[in-house]
């Protein structure tokens, strides 16, 4: 096995659960990648929460709440007021974070909270067995919707752009560069950073909703339905935009705005640990 | 909002000196919400999520404001949910956590509660009753969550709550709560209910540091180092082991990890259980309470007993059953034949199993008036196989009256007793 593997994956906890050719392993490679080279392993927490991705952090060699279903930012942030000092890395899929978790998605990037958030997009409710998503395509054929999906699929990084997330990103499993180059820079980010990853589930979203079951073909049908745009560019018709598409380092961080609320009211900065 | 504004608006800032209002002696006449709070710093709870809800605001009025100035960190979240969770991920940042909350926000925190005791979480959740179902009755108060606290998150678990019903205990419970929390690694919930949370009354507080033990302990299987000192710790929601590694496919492994989660409690039920006797001697007959019912069920023994005490006596009650019974009635009524003693439940769950059959192993008759439609009734039944056991359900907001409680025994033992 790869130095750099040994030293953060728990041997003892493989196999993953993932699928063969599941995206997942790009994702959490991107994610290693980006923590050692930023070299804060000792400083660094990963929160996930229920589906494929969150299993992603379940097997590094980090401290990690495996959360509820779709409460992966509320963990976090209860996390990040306690130890303002560390970075809280959260891995949660479309499902989670966009449906069940999208009330707790809406304020902490609208609190601009020092997070990042990797969004692992499959387009599917894969480890419940092929559901449709808030991100599955209009028409896909799913389980839930034997008749075609009715609902306009919701996007991500335009999401979190508008509520005001303050790094946002959208990458894909074709892109594994550009993708720890992004977990990395979200992770530096003092506030809200929400990275997009577009990834393959050969097993549940391939056949019905991306064409093909080929984790090969998927990833290059990634690299070509997509453009990457630069700030203010707009993708030609039909394909989808990923890039860099917001570094916005203006705004004061959620915990900082706290600390000095209260140093304004003559209280000393509080931290929440027992040896703050 | 313009600097200006800000300014002014801090400007009506309560000041945070902890001896301002405090008499000669320490002692301090405070809201329930209010020692509740104070209770929490006191116990070095140094997070507090919470999200405003009728009737346990003051909760988290009083901590947006004293949480920082204790050096902790307090945010209003975006629903209960968010509350309770947040607290979870704030323990294994290493504080001591709580949140507050009433009715639908109760049920709303049902699935952290679960994800806490599974993984072995130390936290603290505060709810102060009021009538339901649904949104049901806001401002009134009710004891009908007492099921709901033990039995709210789905699958089996054991919980330790807390059921206060004077101002003193809304203090002395939250530290215990806290104490216990860390002493089995689990959540606590402090069950109170709006009269008790809304009543004021003189309270005795702590001026020492309160010294909680949150030691490893081998009873625990889950990991239970904090986050960010090596340990790499997994917080599992699925079954898992002492490292936090999923066991929810292994059968065997997994059942004796929920056993375990459960006979950590169980176990320990004589250390955790605490219940209060009055006039249990010589008593026949036995009123069982807790929360603020525990109240009145006092003052009916007093009545009986014809222990002179100018507090209790229940002048305003008195003008009430003018409506109901006419004056006559209320004041003539004999009932110091009744030889009624009670005993007050401190710790609803575990269930004091011994402690009641003990107290009670004397009496004939066992009353058990209830804000509810007789839920905790059903628990001394169980207990209590061969009693009379008697139960006086109220709901509606409205708390007994102590003559309410003699009535109905006169009425089920007859006046010839």
């Amino acid at each position: 096995m790869n130095k750099l593997y040994e030293e953060y994956i728990k041997t003892e906890s493989l196999p993953t659960l993932f699928c063969p050719g599941c995206g997942n392993g790009i994702v959490q490679v991107a994610a290693i990648n980006a923590i050692d080279e930023l070299g804060i392993k000792d400083d660094i927490a990963c929160v996930s929460g229920i589906g494929c991705s969150a299993w992603i952090p379940c097997y590094l060699k980090l401290d990690v709440i495996h959360a509820m279903h779709g409460r992966a930012i509320p963990f976090a942030e209860g996390l990040k007021l306690a130890r303002p000092e560390k970075k809280i890395l959260i891995f949660s899929g479309d499902g989670d974070c966009l449906a069940i978790g999208g009330n707790h998605l809406i304020h902490g990037a609208a609190r601009n909270i020092d997070l990042t958030v990797v969004n692992v997009n499959n387009n599917i409710y894969g480890m419940t067995g092929g559901q449709k998503s808030p991100t599955t395509p209009y028409g896909a054929v799913t389980k839930t919707s034997p008749f075609g999906a009715a609902d306009e699929p919701m996007k991500g990084a335009e999401t979190a752009m508008a509520l005001g997330a303050t790094y946002v990103a959208r990458w894909t499993t074709a892109h594994p560069v550009q993708l720890a180059k992004a977990i990395k820079e979200g992770i530096e980010h003092k506030g809200f950073s929400f990275i997009e990853v577009l990834s393959q589930c050969p097993v549940q979203a391939g056949k019905n909703v991306m064409g093909t079951k080929e984790p090969a073909e998927m990833i290059r049908r990634y690299r070509e339905m997509t453009c990457v745009c630069k700030d203010g560019e707009e993708p030609p018709e039909g394909k989808v935009k990923i890039g860099l598409f917001r570094r916005d380092e203006t705004k004061v961080e959620y915990t900082e705005r706290i600390r000095a609320s209260y140093e304004e009211a003559g209280i000393a900065a509080g931290k929440g640990g027992q040896d703050g | 909002m313009a600097e200006e504004e800000r300014k002014i608006r801090r400007g009506r800032r309560r000041p945070g000196d902890q001896r301002i209002g405090r008499m000669e002696d320490g002692s301090m006449v405070l809201q329930g919400n209010e020692a509740c709070a104070k209770g929490a710093i006191q116990a070095g709870c140094r997070f507090f999520a919470g999200y405003p809800i009728t009737p346990s605001t003051e909760i988290i009025e009083l901590l947006a404001e004293e949480m920082p100035r204790a050096g902790g960190a307090f945010i209003q979240m975006e629903d209960e949910i968010g509350s309770a969770c947040s607290i979870i991920g704030a323990r294994w940042g290493g504080a001591r956590a709580m949140t507050a909350t009433s009715g639908p926000g109760f049920s709303l925190m049902q699935e952290a509660i679960g994800f806490a005791a599974s993984t072995e979480t130390p936290v603290v959740f505060i709810d102060v009753q009021r009538g339901g179902p649904s949104t049901g009755q806001p401002t009134l108060s009710s004891q009908q969550d007492v099921y709901q606290a033990r039995y709210g998150s789905h699958g089996d678990y054991e919980i330790i709550a807390l059921s206060p019903s004077s101002v003193q205990e809304m203090y002395d419970f939250t530290i215990r709560a806290f104490e216990l929390s860390e002493k089995y690694r689990t959540p606590v919930i402090l069950l109170s209910d709006e009269e008790v949370g809304h009543m004021r009354e003189k309270v005795e507080l702590r001026d020492d540091v309160v010294t909680i033990d949150d030691s490893p302990k081998d009873y625990v299987k889950s990991p239970q180092t904090d986050f960010f000192k090596g340990a790499m710790s997994t917080v599992e929601g699925q079954l898992h082991d002492e490292k936090g590694r999923r066991i929810g496919h292994i059968p065997l492994k997994s059942g004796a990890f929920v056993e375990n989660i459960c006979k950590k409690i169980s176990d320990h039920a004589d250390d955790i259980c605490q219940v209060k006797a009055y006039c249990m001697d010589d008593a026949d007959i036995a009123i069982i309470a807790y929360g603020s019912v525990a109240r009145p069920a006092m003052n009916a023994v007093k009545l009986a007993r014809g222990i002179k005490d100018d507090r209790i006596f229940p002048k305003f009650r008195l003008f009430r059953d003018l409506f109901t019974k006419g004056l006559t009635t209320a004041r003539n009524t004999d009932y110091s034949h009744l030889k009624v003693g009670l005993i007050k439940i401190d710790t609803v769950w575990p269930c004091p199993d011994k402690l009641i059959a003990r107290h009670a192993k004397d009496v004939k008759t066992v009353i058990v008036p209830e804000m509810n439609m007789g839920k905790y009734v059903k628990e001394i039944q169980r207990i209590l196989p061969d009693k009379q056991v008697i139960s006086l359900p109220k709901v509606g907001g409205d708390i007994h009256s102590p003559t309410d409680i003699l009535d109905k025994i006169l009425e089920e033992v007859g006046m010839d007793e």
